[in-house]
């Protein structure tokens, strides 16, 4: 297992720098000068001059980068454009945020989608199946900014139940802060929801038809019993190793939901930084989400190893 | 279909034989109409696009056309879809706005497949280094979070219709290269693709006659289904300023507009949603049905 | 599954109505703020917190009245190059450091002489400073330059702790230390900044907040929903549209105006680079035509609700610096015709004009386009990212550029950089001898009146010229939730929290 853990690991190396490469290739090749922005007002042909400098930007592009990567391995992602942050203090602030709000999205998403699957599975064909599929097909086509748009006017503007923007930290108000994160977390979950709901019920299908559901059918077991025990048991393997992935994914996810509700999360950090041309913390974000992408498959591989019994023994 | 005068190969039997011919399709298509939600799927579809095609002779006013007496109005019987914030008729900007949302779904795909099946044919039939290289590439670009790789793109080529549509194409391109080397790779090992290559036919023919007819099918169901992303994907760009410019209607710069007036005219932002809902699920609709019918295991 | 959960949610929507804070007031603004550093912060928002966390060396009256701050007393000598300013006593900075005339000489000092500093330009005329006392200190100028006075009344007077600007160096922003009614206490980037009271202020008697956080949410709408939910106390630039609704629609919401200081409008690229070679860069008729095309109250209505200022000038109708001679122009569609013929384009003309992608700068475009085209005047929009849009305009890669400014107290702020020939963002490439003469000259005068005849005549030549048509002024539109007393809005847009409480 630690081996097997080990060598994903390695191989994931390439891909982390692949990703690196890209996005700093990509961000500089952006039109745009940030530093003409950061100066304001003030066009002090030194003052500019000396900015470039400070922030490396006159370098050649590779030996930029090289800069990066070296300092990155130290732990420095430099410091932002806008704010003079380091970029490792504004992703320690935001990430928090975010996977609160994911998790939240996660949960919600787990309640509703796997009950679901497993009604719509049970029964197949009936208006139940019919209706439960049509619904979560409906949760994938919405668009989220539109939903979040749609939410903020009724349960914000029109009926003020809940706050249409904002963060409170969970350590410091937790009853504030999930409600605060109610509407985003709806939101971001629908998607989730759907296609939780989705896998589910193709998954727990395949084992309804397996032999040893029959097998438990014919020893006049419960169909309540059979359909938990037997069935959900063997229909979890893919629905987790599902959820992992969707896990990472969520943080893309995050990008206008968080734009919509104002969330200081990841997802608003990073198109802020593209527009304000602010590469450290642009870069610093794609790093880490892509690092946490890799991790979350990684983490999906082994429970799928550990769920698989038959796996397990390797 | 023309006869082909290749008897020795393998499929030239079934080429000949009229009936072994026409079968599948024919199972294929009874499926598909079968699938209600398919159906609906399709229903949906062909109406937007019938509403792009219609939008010129449609008889609604010019979706530019601007009147500062009716500034955001409520739906009546001269707007009934109200007006937008310059005055111009909702209705018609949503039935023109079709265009733009069509366009980037469709445009964007074809750029993705244009692009991700070759390179996926590449790594899955040479393997070795190309295989490494593509899927190296492949797996970073699939780790970086879709919508911000279109942004970033649409930011670098600069805002406008067809660079969202180059952008979301791009990004999109992984999930082909991906979906294709597996098929190739599953393809390829079978035992007619092995006797093909045993008696020496030119791998552009082996590509032609075996591999790409297989992998047609799955890469025709990810493309319906990845038109309802694009779709959205479109409008998440126009809604982020980043898409159609105006004063060219689409749906998603209508909703970012939409959004400041909230309070005012809530139906501007509520029937470009409604319309992008309805779209992406038609597409939906259609690729899962497509899906169930041209799957073979499932009967 | 579902009745469980109802107890849960009810408990969550009704912790809504437990949130009333005592006294801390809690500001929405319009965006986040960049680098909390008087000498290298460059965004408006990043002012409004200064303007609690940052006291100047002067300050403003709501009539654009310069009056003492951290300055009692000033004078200029009589040709206007020496500035000799008197110091309160009794004033520290929020580290304990007593403020004194040889903080003020380190502060001017650090200004001009840090390598990241903006403030290099607006102090330019400084040549040496000589601290006459424990609190008098003289600034000696180079040339005459009364604007250095309006200068000191914004972000180039606030004055910070000069021993933690000198430990701190450039990273003063993560933790300033000044000497205004408020002290940092906290900042989490795109969230929140908390400052809370100084104890030893000066002005202690007036300020009856014990914290402040500002928070930036840039959706307007959710702003001012916010705002209505009680979550916000004050906030920043609520949108014009909604203006009539908030105060028609109860729930104890004010609101107070003020018209900006600043403009927007359509700057035309007349000499810089190659691109200012273009008929809309050569010819002065065509941009008169286009401004005779454009009306000034149909844009406000329309995408303003009429609650902004329609202008042709730098200064809005409202400043005492304003040219009744060349009130706002009716809109004329037969004279811009007749006036594209003489110049030569009787079948009309084409105009690319960029514009900054966001929804209110699109929407003004969209309704000149629709204007411009009645006058045979084709209107391409070119919208971009606003970084992309900065550089190009720097570099002359543009026809038409829809820009603003955020305005200045003194009038030198928002014409001279922009229209003389060696301007530091003229980048129009406009250069006129005359236009010149008279602007440099308005800087060495004292008296006003005799300032405004210098302007007017350059108005005069400008508004053949046209290098910048002006379109609007914006009216700074602050929401205020019930229970907030005592706020004046002010025509620079800050939040002076002095005389703010909230009511039990």
């Amino acid at each position: 297992m630690l081996s097997f853990i080990l060598r994903r690991l390695l191989i994931a190396i390439p891909t982390i720098l692949l990703i690196s490469v890209f996005v700093f290739t990509l961000q500089k090749l952006l039109p745009g000068d940030p530093i003409l922005a950061m100066a304001g007002e003030e066009r002090d042909p030194a003052t500019i001059e000396f900015l470039r400098e400070k922030y490396r930007l006159n370098d050649p592009i590779p030996v930029q980068y090289v800069t990066w990567v070296g300092n990155a391995l130290t732990g420095d992602l430099g410091i932002s454009l806008r704010t003079n942050q380091p970029v490792l203090e504004l992703i320690g602030q935001k990430l928090p945020v975010t996977i609160q709000l994911a998790t939240m999205a996660m949960i919600f998403a787990l309640v509703i989608g796997i009950p679901a699957g497993i009604l719509s599975a049970i029964r197949k064909g009936t208006l139940t199946d019919y209706v439960a599929n049509v619904v979560a097909l409906s949760g994938l086509s919405i668009p989220n900014f539109w939903l979040g748009i749609m939410l903020i006017l009724l349960v914000s503007v029109k009926w003020q139940l809940l706050p249409a923007s904002g963060y409170v930290p969970f350590g410091e108000d937790p009853l504030r802060s999930i409600q605060v994160m109610l509407m985003p977390a709806f939101v971001l979950g629908t998607a989730l929801a759907a296609t939780l709901m989705r896998h589910t019920r193709s998954a727990m299908l395949s084992v309804l038809t397996s032999d040893y559901v029959r097998t438990a059918r014919a020893k006049g077991l419960s169909e309540r019993r059979v359909i938990l025990r037997h069935a959900f048991r063997n229909a979890l393997t893919p629905i987790v190793t599902l959820s992992a992935l969707l896990f990472g994914e969520l943080i893309a996810g995050a990008v206008l939901t968080e734009q919509i509700f104002t969330v200081p999360g990841f997802g608003k950090l990073i198109v802020d930084a593209v527009f304000t041309r602010d590469y450290a913390v642009v870069q610093g974000i794609v790093l880490v989400t892509a690092v946490g992408f890799i991790i979350m498959n990684l983490l999906a591989d082994v429970a799928y190893v550990l769920l698989n019994p038959r796996l397990r023994g390797q | 279909m023309p006869q082909a005068a290749t008897p020795t190969t393998i499929d030239a039997e079934s080429a000949n034989d009229p009936v072994l011919d026409r079968k599948p399709e024919n199972r294929v298509w009874k499926k598909f109409r079968g699938h209600r939600s398919a159906m609906l799927g399709g229903i949906l579809v062909t109406f937007f696009v019938a509403m792009a095609l219609l939008a010129p002779v449609l008889p609604i006013p010019d979706p530019a056309a601007t009147d500062w007496a009716a500034v955001r109005q409520a739906p009546s019987s001269t707007h009934l879809l109200g007006t937008d914030e310059i005055g111009r008729d909702v209705l018609s900007r949503m039935v023109w706005g079709a265009q733009a949302s069509l366009l980037a779904g469709v445009v964007s795909v074809v750029i993705a497949v244009l692009m991700g099946v070759p390179l996926g044919i590449a790594a899955g039939y040479f393997g070795g280094w190309t295989d490494a290289v593509i899927s190296r590439c492949t797996e970073a670009l699939l780790a970086a979070p879709f919508l911000i790789l279109a942004i970033a793109l649409a930011a670098f080529l600069g805002p406008s219709l067809t660079n969202a549509m180059i952008a979301i194409g791009i990004s999109a391109t992984p999930l082909f290269v991906r979906l294709t080397r597996g098929q190739v790779l599953s393809v390829a090992a079978e035992d007619y693709v092995d006797s093909a290559r045993v008696i020496g036919l030119p791998t552009r023919k082996i590509l032609a006659r075996y591999i790409l007819p297989n992998i047609l099918p799955p890469v025709l169901v990810q493309a319906t289904l990845t038109i309802a992303t694009a779709i959205i994907a479109e409008a998440s760009l126009s809604f982020l300023g980043l898409g159609q410019q105006p004063p060219a209607p689409s749906w998603g710069s209508m909703l970012n507009t939409a959004k400041n007036f909230l309070n005012q005219a809530p139906w501007m932002a509520l029937w470009p949603g409604v319309a992008i809902f309805l779209v992406v699920l038609g597409f939906n609709l259609l690729g899962d049905g497509l899906r169930d019918a041209l799957d073979p295991r499932e009967q | 599954m579902t009745l469980s959960r109802l107890p849960l949610a009810a408990a969550l929507l009704g912790a809504t109505a437990l949130g009333a804070q005592a006294q801390d007031l809690r500001i929405g603004l319009a965006s986040d703020a960049d680098v909390l550093d008087p000498d290298q912060s460059r965004t408006f928002v990043g002012r409004i917190v200064y303007a609690s966390l940052c006291d100047k060396l002067v300050d403003i009256t709501p009539e654009l009245e310069i009056v003492p701050q951290l300055a009692t007393d000033w004078s200029f000598n009589d040709d206007n190059t020496a500035l000799t300013l008197t110091l309160r006593e009794g004033v520290t900075f929020h580290d304990g450091t007593p403020f004194d005339a040889e903080a003020v000489a380190r502060n001017i000092e650090r200004s001009q002489t840090l390598e990241e500093s903006r403030r290099k330009s607006e102090l330019s005329s400084i040549e040496n400073v000589e601290v006459l006392g424990d609190h008098q200190i003289r600034l000696d100028l180079g040339q005459p330059d009364v604007t250095v006075l309006a200068q000191l009344a914004d972000r180039a007077g606030m004055m910070i702790s000069p021993d933690a600007a000198d430990e701190a160096g450039a990273d003063f922003g993560s933790n300033p230390v000044c000497s205004g009614p408020f002290s940092f206490a906290e900042r989490v980037a795109q969230d929140r900044i908390v400052l809370e009271a100084f104890d030893d202020y000066w002005n202690a008697d007036e300020i009856h907040l014990d914290s402040v956080t500002y928070l930036p949410i840039p959706d307007t709408t959710v702003r001012l929903a916010n705002l209505q939910s009680g979550d916000l106390d004050i906030i920043d630039r609520l949108g014009a549209t909604d203006l009539a609704q908030v105060q028609g629609g109860g729930g104890g919401i004010t609101v107070e105006e003020a018209v900006s200081l600043g403009y927007q409008g359509i700057t035309f690229n007349v000499d810089n680079g190659e691109r200012g070679d273009n008929p809309w860069g050569n010819d002065a008729r065509l941009r008169r035509a286009l401004s005779l095309a454009v009306g000034r109250g149909i844009i406000n209505d329309v995408v303003f609700n009429g609650v902004y200022r329609g202008g042709n000038q730098p200064f809005p109708p409202t400043s005492p610096w304003y040219d009744e001679d060349f009130p706002v122009p009716e809109r004329d569609v037969e004279a811009a015709r007749a006036l594209l013929e003489e110049a030569g384009y009787p079948d009309g003309i084409d105009l690319e004009v960029q514009v900054p992608n966001r929804p209110e700068n699109l929407q003004v475009m969209q309704v000149v386009q629709s204007m411009a085209s009645e006058a045979g005047i084709r209107v391409s929009i070119t919208s971009k990212e606003f970084a992309s849009m900065l550089q190009d305009q720097s570099a002359g890669a543009f026809t038409g550029s829809q820009v603003g400014w955020s305005g200045r107290i003194d009038p030198d702020g928002n014409i001279h950089q922009f229209l003389t020939t060696e301007g530091g963002i003229n980048d129009s490439g406009y250069s006129n001898e005359e236009v010149d003469r008279l602007l440099n000259e308005a800087r060495t005068v004292s008296d006003d009146a005799e300032r405004k005849e210098l302007y007017d005549e350059a108005r005069a030549i400008l508004n053949e010229d046209l290098p910048i048509m002006y379109l609007y002024h914006q009216t700074w539109l602050t929401g205020l939730a019930e229970g907030v007393e005592g706020f004046t809005a002010y025509p620079d847009g800050m939040m002076r929290l002095e005389g703010v409480r909230l009511a039990e």
